[in-house]
């Protein structure tokens, strides 16, 4: 009785897994449907040339595109799907090309590298003139009101224009001698010739040739400052060392 | 004040008195301070015929003689013009014109006596006249008539005739003018013709320029770019004098107004300033500092023969001569520190100072040589209160008294030939403009209104 029960079993088993593996390759069998028929893929490409420049210097982008419907370069915008076009970017750039076509997209790019020109030569180092030394050098020579002697406080001013004049022999200069503008014009003009005067007077003891010095009034004609206070007027009275070329 | 309120006072009950005392004094102090505000303005008088009371002179406008269309503008310049003259010269008192009568004359038949002189014009004189255009040719025709005298009215019949134009009406308006106050002014030589030469800066650098005396016709003289200042014309009225930065600096220069462009005059070197001309025309007095400080310096005309006058240390400027005597200079000196006027004699001896403090400077002589008119700030210095205001002094006895009290900077007095009125510098207005008043302070009147205009100078003639 047992053994019967085995057998119908292993007989039930078999059936099964042959039932199962029939189905099974039955169903794997049919050819796959053919596949349809695949669009050409976009292709792409883009140069530059020359591919280095310096700042303001352009450079040729040129680029080809085939399958594509839609073309693009970055920072351009959309282009035709051939062409060149000149650019001069101010720092490097990459082109970035997107070609999109029914068959999908293709992506170039090309990089223009900017190099900044050379520094010009530095200009020749500038030679001082005496001119310049002068102006560096001398001091201007103040003066109280109605007043042309020196003034103590003036005396470091003459010894700086006497130690550089004495050691520039060459420079010839004029004095001229200005007022603030109260007092009357031709007075002013008198006091402006003794501030002159007086100026000159001061170098030429102190060792610098007389012939090197011209003197000039000015009077009240033609102030430095023409506000109405004493810091302007101060501006005013002095005696004006000027290079004579 | 208080004796004035006390009878005021007693007219009332007592129990009123205080407020009204006080509203009375209120009253009274106003009326004090307005008093004194008013006499202030009651400045001292000089000159001649002080006391004398003015002859009452009626000018109403000339008439057109003819219908030429020229007439009307011609008339404005003549009528104007004569009225100016007159009224500045100070001789006569000119009759307002709101007193006419309607009918005024043209021609002396016109004349109606009794509507001139009794009230409200009560005239003793009367100027009239007419002016017309006929063929270009201008003619006026104007009287002085006494219109107290009806007998024999006439003093002055004139007739003047020129090429019709705008100077030529006012030219014959000034010598109508003239004839007028020579007849009324006891003899006075009239000004209406003289000139004035000055500085002005309208063109971007200081130029000398000349002008009529009453403000018109201003014209420029120099064109030398640089800087022009101390115009002074000669005696004969030939030549101006002044000084000019040259590239040399600060020259005497000399402008011929005959040959109408400048003429040589040697170069001094050094500092030149400030020509003055003798009264004789044959020399001349500046300031140089070609010896190293700035002295007056005498020359002739010409520039030869030159000598120097002062030798003091300050510095010593703007001479001008006695015109009368020749014999003496009167000058601006700094030697004691602020600027002083001197006087010496034309040989240089004998050198006085004439004022005792404050900054005295740009003396002129008046023409009769006993005054000397500058400009003066009396009190000068830190905190002082010193205006730059024109004196007169007399020589003899160093007695002054002011001319200007009306603020701004005055400078360069300079007389005019008949030694009634001084033209002047003042930045009364805001800036230095021209200005005339009589020798007492008088009829002042502002002759330049363009740039800054300064130093003017009156031809002697």
């Amino acid at each position: 009785m047992k053994l019967q029960s085995i057998k119908w079993s292993l007989l039930i088993a078999i059936l099964g897994t042959l039932l199962t593996l029939g189905a099974c390759g039955k169903k794997a069998a049919p050819p796959p449907p053919p596949p349809p028929p695949a669009p050409p893929a976009p292709t792409a490409s883009i140069s530059v040339s020359p591919s280095s420049i310096q700042t303001g210097q352009s450079a040729t982008l040129t680029w080809q595109t085939s399958n594509a419907t839609d073309v693009s370069i970055d920072g351009i915008g959309a282009v035709q799907p051939n062409g060149s076009q000149s650019v001069s970017p101010t720092d490097s750039t990459t082109y970035h090309l997107t070609a999109k076509g029914t068959g999908g997209s293709q992506e170039a790019t090309a990089r223009l590298t900017v190099t900044q020109p050379p520094p010009p030569p530095p200009p020749p180092a500038p030679t001082v003139t005496d001119e310049d030394l002068f102006g560096q050098n001398v001091k201007d020579v103040y003066f109280d009101y109605d007043k042309s002697d020196i003034r103590a406080d003036q005396q470091s001013s003459i010894q700086a224009d006497v130690a550089f004049l004495n050691a520039h022999a060459n420079i010839n200069f004029t004095i001229e001698g200005h007022c603030d503008e109260r007092g009357s014009t031709d007075y002013n003009l008198a006091l402006g010739d003794k501030r002159a005067s007086a100026v000159k007077d001061a170098l030429t003891s102190a060792g610098v040739n007389a012939s090197r010095i011209k003197t000039i009034s000015y009077g009240k004609e033609k102030p430095f400052c023409t506000e109405s206070n004493e810091a302007c007027w101060q501006q005013n009275r002095r005696g004006h060392l000027v290079y004579q070329k | 004040m208080d004796e004035s309120a006390r009878p005021t006072s007693r007219r009332w009950p007592g129990r009123f008195r205080g407020p009204v005392i006080a509203s009375v004094l209120l009253i009274l102090l106003v009326l004090c301070l307005l008093l004194s505000a008013l006499s202030a303005q009651d400045w001292v008088k000089t000159g001649t015929s002080l006391g004398v009371e003015k002859v009452r002179l009626a000018v109403p406008d000339f008439k057109p003689s003819n219908n030429d269309p020229q007439n009307a503008a011609l008339l404005t310049t003549f009528n104007n013009t004569l009225w100016n003259d007159l009224d500045v010269s100070g001789v006569v008192e000119l009759v307002s014109k709101s007193f006419y009568p309607l009918q005024v004359p043209g021609q002396p038949p016109e004349v109606n006596f009794l509507m001139w002189n009794v009230p409200p014009p009560n005239a003793a004189m009367l100027a009239f006249g007419n002016l017309g255009v006929a063929a270009g040719q201008l003619t006026v025709q104007g009287w002085l008539y006494d219109v107290k005298n009806t007998q024999s009215p006439q003093i002055l019949g004139k007739q003047y005739q020129d090429t019709a134009s705008d100077a030529a009406a006012r030219m014959m308006a000034h010598k109508f003018a003239d004839e007028i106050i020579f007849r009324l002014g006891g003899g006075i030589t009239g000004i209406a013709e003289t000139q004035i030469y000055f500085v002005s800066d309208r063109t971007g650098h200081k130029e000398i320029w000349a002008m009529d005396y009453d403000g018109s016709n201003q014209r420029q003289l120099t064109h030398l770019g640089s800087i022009a200042l101390a115009p002074r014309v000669s005696p004969d009225g030939s030549r101006v004098a002044f000084s000019s930065l040259t590239k040399s600096g600060w020259e005497i220069m000399m402008y011929s107004l005959d040959l109408n462009r400048t003429v040589s005059f040697p170069h001094m070197g050094g500092t030149n300033l400030s020509p003055a001309w003798s009264g004789d025309g044959t020399k001349l007095a500046f300031s140089s500092s070609r010896a190293g400080t700035p002295e007056i310096y005498v020359s002739d005309a010409s520039g030869g023969n030159l000598h120097r006058m002062t030798t003091a240390k300050g510095p010593d400027v703007s001479p001008v001569w006695n015109r009368k005597t020749n014999a003496q200079i009167a000058f601006v000196s700094g030697r004691t520190g602020l600027p002083q006027i001197y006087t010496m004699e034309a040989d240089g001896t004998n050198q006085q100072r004439m004022t005792d403090q404050g900054y005295a400077v740009s003396p002129n002589w008046a023409p009769n040589g006993q005054f000397l008119s500058f400009a003066w700030v009396r009190k000068y210095g830190p905190g002082e209160p010193g205006a730059s205001d024109l004196y007169l002094m007399d020589i003899a006895s160093k007695q002054w008294v002011q001319l200007t009290h009306d603020g701004g900077r005055n400078d360069f007095p300079s007389w005019s030939p008949d030694g009634r009125h001084i033209v002047f510098q003042s930045s009364r207005s805001g800036k230095e403009e021209i200005w005339t008043m009589l020798a007492d302070g008088t009829k002042v009147q502002q002759l330049t209104f363009t740039g800054r205009n300064t130093q003017p100078n009156w031809s002697w003639k």
